[in-house]
C-alpha cells in the first residue's frame, strides 16, 4: 500500500451530501477483475454526458462542463471536499480504487459512511472528517480562490490552509500507523497466528457445528 | 457480569485479541463470496503466495452478473452474452477451483442471491460472525448472527487470516411496538425507520431490531428489515433468537442435527439482549402508525407514506436538504407538492436480496391473482432469490399467476436491483422496485427507482400508478 505522510495539492469541491459509492463508480465498471484503471470512470454519470461502458476509451467522450472536476481550475486536484455521509451505500472497494486511480489521496467531508471510511485506509487514501462549519468555510475558500491548495499532514493530524491556519483532525492510532508506513495489514494480523489458532481450537470445541460442514 | 446486548455477546464470543489502541481481532465463522468483489482478493493471495486459512468457512455463489433470461441462462457461464460479465463469473469458478472453495455455480439448483442462499442452506446460523464483500450482508443478522459487509481488502484479509481487525460499534435499539396494519410489511417497517433516522442515522452503530412487531415477524420479514440496516447507515442489523429462529433453522442442509442441534439450541437460546442491557441510542416506532411506504427521491431516506405529498423545496429551511431535494426532484422528473399516488411506473421489479423470498412472492402473487398489469407498464419482472425459491413458487403455482397477469418469470440472481446484467431501466423510466437503493443510476443510467414492498409493487403494476394496498380488492376474497 502507498504510504501517506504529507499531501499538498489542489482542493476540488463536490458540493453535495450523501455521495454514494454508486455515484463514485457506477456498477457497469465493477465487472472488471483488475484493481486499477477505474480513474477515467470516477463519477462517470456526472462527469460525462453519455452513458459509459467498461473498456471504453474515455478521452473522446462528451464532458459535462458543469461538473467541478472537468473545470481547468481543479485539474490535478489531489484532495476532494464534500459533505455529510460521503461514501454511503454499496461496500464496493472500487470506490476508493477509482478515487486513488484518478489521483485523489485525501477526502475531506463532514462525515463518512462506515464501510467506505474503512476501505480508504486500505488503499492509501486518508478520509478526514471535519465539523460542518469548517467544511462550509473550505467550500467558500475553494470557490473564491483559483488554485486553492491544502496541505494534509497525517503525522501531525493537521490540515494546513494556504495562510498557515491549521485545522486538527482525529484519526485512529492503528490506521494512522499503517497509513504512515504503508503497512500490509494481513502481514500484521498473521503475527497473531498463534492467538488465532488458540481461539479457533477452543471455539471448535465449544461450537463444533460451525466447523467442517461446508465441503 | 454487566448486562449485555446481543451485539455485546456476539462480539465477546468472537474476540481473539483485544489491543491497547482499541482495535480488536475478531474471528469470522462464515465468509460468503460472490463474483464482483472477490477477483482482486484472490489475485492478492496469488501475488503474495498465500492460501486460505480455513477453506470450509467459505461458500461462493455468482449472483450479480448472472443472466435471468431463461434461454441465455441455460447456456451456463459460456452462454453469458456480455463478455465482461462472462469473464467475471468464469473467474469466480476458476478461483474457487484453484483454492478449493465450495461454490454453487451458475446453474446449480442451489444457486441464488448470496444473502438468500446463506440462510436457506443453513450456511449462516445464529451466533455466527458472517461477512461478505457486499453491504447487504446485514441480512443474516435476522438469525441472531453478527453479519456485515466488507471491502475487497478485507475479503482477502478474511481469506488469509479468518479474522478481521475491528473496533467495537455502539449499540442502538430500534423497537417497533404493537402490531402492523393489514397490508403493511417488513419492507414498510424498515423504510419507515430509515425515514425516521435518516441514511446516516445508524452510522457507527450496530442496530438491534426488537419490539412486538419484530417478534411477530417471520424470519423472511426480519431478513428484509436487517437487509436495509445499511441504508440507515448501520453496517449490521440483528434480531434476537427466538422460537421462530429455531424453527426456521432446523432441518436446513448445513444446520446441526441430533445431539449437536441440542447443544447448539442451548447456546442459541442465550442470544438476546439481557433485560437490563444498556443501549447508546433507542428509537421507537409504533407499528400501527406505519403506512405502506414509497420512496420518491434518490436516497432511501426520501420516503413517504403512499398517501403522502412530495416535498416542495421552498418549504425546506436547511440549505443542504433543500438542495438535495431540488436535485432529486429534477433527477426523478417530479414536481414538489404532487401526490405519491400520481407516480406512474414504467417498469416493475420484484426481486433482490431485500424481497425475493417465498413470502414476498406469495404476497405479490396474492395481489395480482386474477388481474393483469396495466397497459402503461412496459415490463414487469419477478426474479426469485434462489433456485430453491423458484421451485417452491412453481410448486405453489405462483409462476402461473404472475405470467397470467403479464409478468415475466425469471431465473434467480440480483438482476435489476443493480442492473449489472441485462435487466435495467432506460433513461427516464420510473420503476416500482422491491430492491434496496434508489440512488441515481442504480437500476440503469438515468433510471428512476421507487422502493416499495412486494405487495405495493404488484398493486402498482396492476393499477399503473402507486396505490394503497391496504385498500386492495383481492380476487376471490
Amino acid at each position: 500500500m502507498k504510504k501517506f505522510t504529507v499531501v499538498k495539492g489542489v482542493l476540488a469541491p463536490m458540493d453535495r451530501a450523501n455521495v454514494d459509492t454508486d455515484l463514485i463508480i457506477p456498477k457497469q465498471f465493477l465487472k472488471s477483475i483488475q484493481r486499477s484503471g477505474f480513474g477515467p470512470n470516477l463519477f462517470d454519470a456526472l462527469r460525462y454526458t453519455d452513458m459509459g461502458e467498461p473498456g471504453q476509451d474515455c478521452s473522446n467522450r462528451p464532458l459535462n462542463p458543469d461538473f467541478s472536476l472537468n473545470q481547468a481550475r481543479y485539474r490535478n486536484a489531489s484532495i476532494l471536499l464534500s459533505r455529510e455521509n460521503f461514501g454511503c451505500g454499496s461496500s464496493r472497494e472500487h470506490a476508493p480504487w477509482a478515487l486513488e486511480d484518478y489521483g485523489f489521496r485525501c477526502v475531506i467531508a463532514s462525515s463518512f459512511a462506515d464501510i467506505f471510511y474503512n476501505n480508504c485506509f486500505k488503499n492509501g487514501i486518508l478520509p478526514v472528517a471535519l465539523d460542518a462549519s469548517l467544511i462550509d468555510s473550505l467550500f467558500s475558500a475553494v470557490d473564491a480562490e483559483e488554485g486553492y491548495q491544502l496541505t494534509v499532514d497525517l503525522e501531525r493530524q493537521l490540515v494546513v490552509k494556504p495562510d498557515g491556519e491549521e485545522i486538527a483532525f482525529e484519526v485512529d492510532a492503528f490506521r494512522k500507523h499503517c497509513l504512515l508506513n504503508g503497512l500490509d495489514e494481513i502481514g500484521l494480523t498473521l503475527q497473531s497466528a498463534d492467538a488465532i489458532k488458540k481461539y479457533e481450537q477452543q471455539w471448535r470445541e465449544k461450537s463444533p457445528w460451525l466447523f467442517d460442514v461446508i465441503h | 457480569m454487566a448486562a449485555q446486548t446481543l451485539y455485546d455477546k456476539l462480539w465477546q464470543s468472537h474476540l481473539v485479541e483485544q489491543r491497547e489502541d482499541g482495535t480488536a481481532l475478531i474471528y469470522i465463522d462464515r465468509h460468503l463470496i460472490h463474483e464482483v468483489t472477490s477477483p482482486q482478493a484472490f489475485e492478492g493471495l496469488r501475488l503474495a503466495g498465500r492460501t486460505p486459512w480455513r477453506k470450509d468457512a467459505n461458500l461462493a455463489v455468482p449472483d450479480h452478473n448472472v443472466p435471468t433470461e431463461r434461454q441465455e441462462r441455460l447456456g451456463g457461464v459460456a452462454g453469458i452474452a456480455d463478455p465482461i460479465s462472462r469473464l467475471q463469473v468464469q473467474t469466480l469458478d476458476d478461483n474457487c477451483s484453484d483454492f478449493d472453495i465450495v461454490e454453487f455455480q451458475i446453474n446449480d439448483p442451489r444457486q441464488g442471491i448470496v444473502h438468500v442462499v446463506g440462510p436457506e442452506q443453513g450456511a449462516t446460523l445464529p451466533g455466527m460472525t458472517v461477512v461478505c464483500g457486499d453491504s447487504h450482508t446485514s441480512t443474516h443478522g435476522a438469525l441472531g448472527s453478527l453479519a456485515h459487509g466488507i471491502g475487497t481488502s478485507e475479503v482477502e484479509h478474511v481469506l488469509v487470516t479468518q479474522c478481521l481487525l475491528q473496533r467495537k460499534m455502539k449499540n442502538m435499539m430500534v423497537r417497533i411496538d404493537g402490531e402492523l396494519q393489514n397490508g403493511v410489511t417488513a419492507k414498510d417497517v424498515v423504510l419507515a425507520v430509515i425515514g425516521e433516522i435518516g441514511t446516516a442515522g445508524g452510522t457507527g452503530y450496530a442496530i438491534e431490531f426488537g419490539g412486538q412487531v419484530i417478534r411477530d415477524m417471520s424470519i423472511e420479514g426480519r431478513m428484509t428489515v436487517c437487509n436495509m440496516s445499511i441504508e440507515a447507515g448501520a453496517r449490521m442489523g440483528m434480531v434476537a433468537v427466538d422460537q421462530t429462529t429455531l424453527d426456521y433453522v432446523k432441518g436446513r442442509t448445513y444446520a446441526p442435527s441430533g445431539e449437536q442441534w441440542n447443544a447448539a439450541e442451548t447456546v442459541w437460546r442465550t442470544l438476546h439482549s439481557d433485560d437490563d442491557a444498556q443501549f447508546d441510542s433507542t428509537v421507537v416506532l409504533e407499528g400501527a402508525q406505519i403506512k405502506p411506504q414509497v420512496t420518491w427521491g434518490t436516497s432511501p431516506e426520501m420516503v413517504l407514506p403512499v398517501d403522502g405529498e412530495i416535498p416542495t423545496p421552498a418549504d425546506i429551511e436547511n440549505s443542504s436538504q433543500k438542495e438535495a431535494t431540488e436535485r432529486a426532484l429534477v433527477y426523478m422528473g417530479l414536481e414538489g407538492g404532487s401526490k405519491v399516488s400520481d407516480i406512474r411506473p414504467d417498469k416493475v421489479f420484484i426481486g433482490s436480496c431485500t424481497n425475493s423470498r417465498i413470502e414476498d412472492l406469495r404476497s405479490a402473487a396474492k395481489v395480482v391473482r386474477g388481474k393483469h398489469i396495466a397497459a402503461s407498464i412496459k415490463e414487469a419482472l419477478v426474479v426469485p432469490g434462489s433456485g430453491e425459491i423458484k421451485r417452491q413458487a412453481e410448486s405453489e403455482g405462483l409462476d402461473k399467476i404472475f405470467t397470467a397477469a403479464g409478468f415475466l418469470w425469471r431465473e434467480p440472481g440480483c438482476s435489476m436491483c443493480l442492473a449489472m446484467n441485462a435487466d435495467k431501466l432506460l433513461e427516464g423510466e420510473h420503476c416500482a422496485s422491491t430492491s434496496n437503493r434508489n440512488f441515481e443510476g442504480r437500476q440503469g443510467f438515468g433510471g428512476r427507482t421507487h422502493l416499495v414492498s412486494p405487495a405495493m409493487a404488484a398493486a402498482a403494476a396492476v393499477a399503473g400508478h402507486f396505490v394503497d394496498v391496504r385498500d386492495w380488492n383481492y380476487e376471490g376474497e
